[in-house]
């Protein structure tokens, strides 16, 4: 409890000295309209919060990031589970995963709209996209680190190659699929924000685009902040998922 | 009939550029039923490779290795081994599942696998450390959830590969004595791989000592007729049976030696 305690203090100090900074920044170096002071920000984000904007842009983005993050996992998971235990699966796949994760989701941001719409099908493609590949690597990776002694002790002790498969690789590639997860969620972030400033018709990226043309900078500000903000929450509630349900899996973290 | 028999085997490594390692080449052995055998030899000289191959990790280039006259294929659940590090533990596991898992795999009810694993839980002193992981337990206590993971899966034969190598002398002398006592009470036939003189007079019933590597094979046995209370480093046979060991050991020390350099 004290060490919670402790921790949450440590975090409320940093923001509270991010903030200060922000405001002396604003107010004292960079004296302009152009970057508003943190409380015009957040003056902004109550009444964008009271009129409904704010909480709306919000869910559509993290709905979208939600689908797609997903169904990135769902597919990795199997896919890399595949590649890390299979040579021949590997062969084959390593064409299509060593040859399209080098090709951003951004830039896949025009194909996506011209084959799924402007509305959420391409949203979704778009972070499945950006998702599925660090999901592959990672879980693959996994598989091929699992330390050969584990696999040998199972065998002797009577496992048959599917019990190994599951009851030893598969628990053993945990720690590594959970990582993959926290770094596709960061990429999902930066990934939604640009295909709703190209090409959407809601979410915050949309709200941010919006802003400028009318140069509503305190707006831009209130979707700068609140996207640093889900961020934050997102790693932390991953992190606080990872001790909590799968820390027996992962002891280093 | 011996428990183990291995005739005339030979094990050849193919390394990636082509070129072949000859590890071991025409070694013989034959284990009783009940028998502690230590082999003994200096570091590359194979003794892994052999363990390995009863154990049915590798594969024997030519020759025959039998356990109860039958020919082997592949690991199974009557040899159980015991690894020289802790990355063979399941550390999502705790104590008890690491000591279940072997019995929990073969399809042992809940009931019954919890009652043996906390059996042999008790045997090697880990009572009270059931809901523990790996990773909250020192190195003696990681080795002794391995050595209990094995016998609750109750195996023929146990194979260890330096399964004290890595621990304090305090603790490994500690866990000699207690393995002692576990083999004296189950009464189980051992293959215990060291280098160490000390522990293989400690422990071994016999003792097969190998030549330098490569293509190495047993120099010759020596029988440890020590009673339990002779088998102190101090006592006068005990410093006997060191000599006749060392003897026969000090050259392979300096082949391997020069051939490292």
């Amino acid at each position: 409890m004290r060490q919670w305690l402790g921790r949450l203090a440590g975090y409320l100090l940093g923001f509270a000295s991010l903030f200060l900074i922000w405001h002396f920044a604003s107010t004292w170096l960079l004296n302009s309209v152009l970057f508003p002071p943190p409380w015009r920000v957040i003056v902004k984000a109550v009444e964008l919060t009271e009129e409904g904007v704010l909480g709306d842009q919000v869910m559509v983005s993290m709905l979208r990031i939600s689908t797609g993050f997903l169904g990135g996992t769902l597919i990795g998971i199997p896919l890399g589970l595949a590649i890390g235990s299979f040579t021949v699966v590997r062969r084959l796949l390593e064409p299509y995963t060593e040859f399209l994760r080098f090709i951003p989701a951004t830039a896949m941001i025009t194909v996506a709209v011209i084959w799924f719409g402007i509305g959420e099908g391409s949203k979704i493609f778009l972070i499945i996209y950006t998702t599925v590949f660090i999901i592959i690597i990672n879980t693959a990776a996994g598989v091929a680190a699992v330390a050969p002694n584990k696999i040998r002790a199972a065998r002797s002790l009577g496992a048959s190659r599917a019990q190994v498969f599951f009851f030893v690789a598969l628990p053993a590639t945990v720690p590594y699929i959970l990582t993959g997860m926290r770094l596709a969620m960061a990429n999902s972030f930066v990934t939604i924000i640009a295909a709703e400033l190209v090409a959407a018709n809601s979410g915050l990226g949309k709200m941010i685009w919006d802003s400028r043309m009318y140069m509503l900078v305190d707006q831009i500000f209130v979707a700068l902040l609140v996207l640093g903000l889900l961020g934050f929450t997102t790693d932390r509630l991953f992190r606080w998922g990872i001790y909590a349900f799968a820390g027996r899996f992962s002891p280093v973290t | 009939m011996a428990l183990v028999q291995l005739a005339n085997v030979s094990k050849v490594y193919r390394s990636l550029r082509g070129t072949d390692y000859e590890a071991v080449r025409g070694f013989s052995l034959d284990i009783e039923p009940g028998e502690f055998f230590c082999l003994l030899g200096t570091s590359g000289c194979g003794k892994t490779t052999v363990l390995n191959m009863v154990a049915g990790f590798e594969r024997a280039t030519s020759g025959d290795i039998r356990i109860g006259g039958a020919a082997i294929d592949g690991p199974g659940a009557d040899r159980g081994v015991v690894f020289q590090g802790d990355d063979s533990l399941y550390s999502w596991l705790t104590a008890l599942g690491n000591v279940e898992f072997g019995l929990r795999m073969r399809g042992i009810a809940r009931r019954e696998r919890d009652r043996k694993a906390r059996q042999y839980l008790e045997l090697v002193g880990l009572t009270g450390q059931e809901h523990k992981h790996p990773t909250e337990l020192s190195g003696g206590m990681k080795q002794r959830i391995q050595i209990a993971r094995v016998l609750a899966n109750e195996p023929q034969i146990l194979l260890m590969d330096e399964p004290f190598a890595a621990l304090d002398a305090h603790t490994r002398a500690a866990m000699q004595r207690e393995l002692l006592s576990i083999w004296r009470a189950t009464g189980k036939t051992v293959l215990f791989i060291t280098h160490d003189i000390d522990e293989a007079i400690i422990l071994a019933t016999r003792i097969g000592v190998m030549h330098a590597g490569p293509a190495s094979k047993l120099k010759g046995v020596v029988d440890v007729t020590l009673s339990e209370s002779e088998r102190d480093r101090t006592h006068d046979r005990f410093v006997a049976a060191y000599r006749e060991v060392h003897e026969m050991i000090r050259d392979e020390v300096a082949i391997s030696l020069q051939r490292a350099h």
